[in-house]
């Protein structure tokens, strides 16, 4: 390993590291603009000069690798001129319009400036001024005070796998655009405004709303997908303000997707802020809490717990799941399913049911097979990770599906679960391939096993597993892409059919047959039946959606960032959200609503605080004990054996809207409008 | 980008050959790098200018993106992204020209041609463009109309030359004041018993 002297320091470094990370590594604070860990290296602002002996120019250390007895100097008067002499070149061309500026208070150039910058500039003549560009819904531009770093043009061409940004023209004339002026087309478009150094790209949502001062930081979890990524949510007063990623080297690294950033407008819209209760005229009137608890006492009066279940939707929280599921079971009911989707993952084998690689671990893995998953749009952050696999190199993917552009090539077997099947008998070439490889992996979409006949599909994707040798030793590669972020902390705490027990097909058809007669919607609004007006539907939820319009009582709830709960990501990690502002008019933290209802049916639940509600979900699964960590699933047998017939469909049409939250925001509908063409005749894609 | 664009852009097939030949130069995986010689050619193609169509066809033979292909036309200035006259006036008014005339050079575009800096003519005949050095500093001030250079200019030579091509002929290209390439303005001083015709009249300390 190279030795290396940093202003008077030896330390000894990895071979291979530029001379700024080992600054870094000594404690050195070295300015940067373009630099960036997860970025290629470009060396282009030259903001990050230090001195090194021998060498008779200054040294851009963002760019020069590690030598064995080099000595490097960051804090000589000599540096810091020069980087004053930088600083004065950069600030040339840039507008001194900070005070107008979104990026202000946050802002890599202010603040370097107050480290490098002068006193007075001393460049008399006129200052370039550069068109703005257009980059969609999301991405407002004041090209003017571009720097031209390119973290944006690297961002978008190496993680998030799209061409569309880049650097036109030539010194001064030099311009940041997308080509042809289009929107910037990938669902990880928005973090460019959070590597954007300067002004240059900022929210467009969020323009003028605030100031960075002026808020109160949060950190959370992200509910949008099954991912869980880590989140900062910023709130002013009683409003949401903004999300930002947060740094989860296991999860997200530090990118969120374009929903889980720009869906919080949809927190002010459509909600529940009081409960409702459905009068004798059929309409829903508001009411209080006692007459919408008392409405579901007469209702579930001599109903027998058989006749009655209770769905959960896909952001339920894990306290408010394992309250309900106390409640049913004492109401005599094992008719409970977290599965909304009619998912055939089997509850009594977590290993059927998680994402056994973790996302970390697609990184180690040297072979995969997609099977009926579109994971750019079910969990875009982790297609950036196949993605950043797929860059390292030797990674054959292949995938069985409609075909469809991932930001990553992909060898397209084929749309039918013929081709699944011919795998798992080995007949089919790929199947030597995942058994080659010493890490395969597969990946099985939640719509796929959500199919009637997805317990073959789990069953046949087990079997290739198993024959690949994708479970061995402490490698297993056998995964299911979840997409609700309820879905694997329901199954863990075990918010499933009982003993005899139906399951949400089952009680779907009791809702039809009139067998149910009482049903709990705790936030499941993607149910798909026509007959929710014949039971006795109670809702529980933050949004006015498909629940709410057809129940009969509604008790309003809160969103993600209006509660302290908990949710099990697609690996099975435990993780928290916490409360960022207070949920709207009467609405309540789910988990006591539950309790309070449990006491007005008279079967009282045995806890009064959070802490306790936590103990009770330790007791119900001890992996609840772990916060931020993954318990390794057991193999075991699920699935089932029997052929796969017809093709895989893909189980979201729109991205930018797949639950109550996204689809009541009109950022969502505008992203909807103009990147996926939805708005009949208002873009050029539909010919 | 040049708001009106021509719907679809092909290579000749003459064209094309030379093409895959400036590909088959380079390893495999590596074909983006003929990226600037087919750009040059689809500039040839299309009379001096590379429309929209010409860079979306580059990129598809060489499996990269149009965006990359759109910042190498843009990051040299020798591409041109919006039609161009049939002669393409490049003056270099740069220091050493700019101190032996290349003003006067300028004046003599504009007398003839009508055409200011960055204009084309109504007739579409000439676009004048001033450019950075061209390299050919000994014999300045001198301008570059298509692939010929033209030097050693002052007003009244340039004037004929542009005339000349007005008219449809052929000036010569090179040297305006008589000397062969880039020797001295004088004569040559060395190897003089080899070209006699072309030594200095006297003593040599041009």
């Amino acid at each position: 390993m190279p030795k290396i002297t940093i202003d008077g320091e030896e330390l000894e470094v990895e071979a291979g590291m530029t001379v700024l990370q080992a600054c870094e590594q000594a404690g050195k604070e070295v300015p940067r603009f373009c630099y960036h860990d997860r970025l290629s290296i470009a060396g282009n602002c030259r903001m990050c000069l230090v001195q090194m002996e021998r060498s008779p120019k200054p040294v851009a250390s963002c760019a020069m690798p590690v030598g064995d007895g080099m000595v490097v100097y960051t804090d000589t008067p000599e540096v810091k001129k020069m980087r004053q002499g930088v600083m004065e070149f950069l600030l040339i061309n840039h507008p001194l319009d900070c005070p107008i500026c979104d990026q202000g208070g946050e802002c890599d150039l202010q603040d370097q400036a107050m480290a490098y910058g002068m006193d007075h500039g001393r460049y008399k003549e006129n200052k370039r001024a550069v068109e703005d560009k257009h980059m969609g819904p999301l991405i407002k531009t004041i090209m003017t005070r571009c720097i031209h770093c390119t973290r944006c043009v690297r961002f978008s061409t190496e993680v998030a796998g799209v061409t569309d940004m880049g650097l036109i023209g030539r010194g001064e004339n030099a311009e940041i655009v997308t080509y042809l002026d289009q929107a910037v087309s990938s669902e990880l478009s928005a973090n460019v405004i959070d590597l954007c150094p300067v002004g240059a790209l900022t929210s467009k949502p969020y323009a003028f709303m605030a100031r960075p001062w002026e808020l109160k930081k949060t950190e959370s979890v992200d509910v949008s997908d099954a991912q869980g990524c880590a989140v900062r949510v910023d709130s002013r007063g009683p409003e949401v303000m903004r999300v930002l990623p947060r740094l989860n080297e296991d999860v997200n690294e530090e990118w969120i997707s374009d929903k889980a950033r720009y869906w919080v407008d949809g927190l002010k819209r459509q909600r529940l802020d009081r409960p409702y209760v459905r009068g004798k005229n059929g309409k829903l009137a508001p009411a209080t809490w006692n007459e919408a608890f008392a409405a579901i006492a007469k209702a579930t009066k001599g109903v027998s717990g058989s006749e009655m279940a209770a769905i959960a939707g896909d952001m339920a929280d894990c306290e408010s799941m394992l309250a309900l599921k106390d409640l049913m079971t004492a109401l005599g009911s094992a008719n409970i399913d977290c599965r909304q989707d009619g998912s055939k993952v089997d509850p009594k084998v977590r290993a059927s049911y998680t994402f056994n690689s973790t996302i970390a671990g697609i990184e180690d893995a040297d072979a995969l097979l997609i099977v009926g998953a579109n994971p750019r749009w079910e969990a875009a952050v982790l297609n950036a990770r196949i993605r950043k696999r797929h860059l390292m190199g030797k990674f054959p993917i292949a995938a069985i599906g409609p075909a469809i552009d991932l930001s990553y090539p992909v060898d397209w077997l084929g749309e039918g679960g013929d081709v699944l099947a011919e795998i798992a008998n080995g007949n089919h070439p790929f199947a030597e391939v995942l058994k080659t490889a010493e890490k395969p992996m597969i990946i099985v979409g939640s719509g796929a096993a959500a199919r009637p006949d997805g317990a073959s599909v789990l069953g046949l994707a087990r079997q290739i597993a198993e024959a690949s040798g994708a479970v061995s030793g402490d490698w297993n590669g056998f995964n299911v892409l979840q997409r609700a972020a309820s879905r694997v902390g329901g199954l863990d705490l075990g918010f499933a059919p009982g003993e005899g027990g139906l399951d949400t097909a089952g009680i779907l058809d009791g809702v039809t047959s009139g067998a149910i007669k009482v049903l709990y919607l705790l936030g499941a609004d993607e149910i798909a039946s026509k007959d929710l007006d014949k039971p006795f539907v109670i809702y529980q939820g933050h949004h006015g959606d498909a629940g709410a319009h057809v129940a009969d009582v509604i008790l309003p709830g809160a969103a993600y960032t209006e509660k302290d709960a908990t949710y099990v990501n697609l690996e099975g990690r435990v993780q928290r959200g916490q409360l960022a502002v207070f949920p709207p008019g009467e609405a309540r933290e789910d988990w006591k609503i539950v309790r309070a209802l449990s006491d007005v049916l008279g079967q009282t639940l045995p806890y009064n605080t959070l802490a306790e509600v936590r103990q009770g979900l330790v007791k119900a699964n001890p992996v609840f004990q772990g916060i931020d960590d993954i318990q390794a699933a057991e193999w075991g047998e699920f699935g089932a054996t029997g052929g796969v017939s017809g093709a895989f469909t893909y189980p979201i049409a729109n991205f930018y809207m797949t639950d109550p939250i996204s689809r009541a925001s009109a950022t969502m509908a505008e992203c909807t409008d103009e990147i996926l063409g939805g708005g009949e005749g208002k873009t050029g894609t539909d010919g | 980008m040049q708001t009106e664009q021509p719907s679809s852009f092909s290579f000749t097939s003459e064209n094309l050959d030379k093409a895959n030949w400036h590909i088959a130069k380079y390893p495999e995986g590596r074909q983006q790098s003929a990226v600037m010689p087919l750009l040059d050619l689809a500039q040839r193609q299309n009379g001096g200018w590379i429309p929209q169509a010409a860079i979306e066809v580059i990129a598809d033979m060489l499996d990269m993106a149009s965006i990359r292909v759109y910042e190498v036309a843009t990051f040299y200035t020798m591409y041109n992204l919006s039609p161009v006259g049939e002669h393409f006036v490049q003056v270099c008014t740069n220091l050493p020209c700019w101190l032996r005339g290349s003003d006067q050079v300028m004046e003599a575009c504009k007398k003839v041609t009508g055409c200011s800096n960055g204009e084309t003519s109504e007739d579409g005949k000439f676009t004048v463009l001033e450019v950075e050095c061209l390299g050919a500093c000994v014999n300045a001030p001198m301008m570059q109309i298509g692939d010929d250079y033209y030097e050693d200019l002052d007003s009244a030579s340039a004037e004929e030359i542009l005339k000349a091509l007005k008219a449809g002929e052929t000036p010569k290209v090179g040297s305006q004041a008589g000397r062969h390439t880039c020797e001295p303005a004088g004569g040559i001083t060395s190897l003089t018993d080899r070209y006699p015709d072309r030594a200095a009249k006297s003593g040599g300390d041009d």
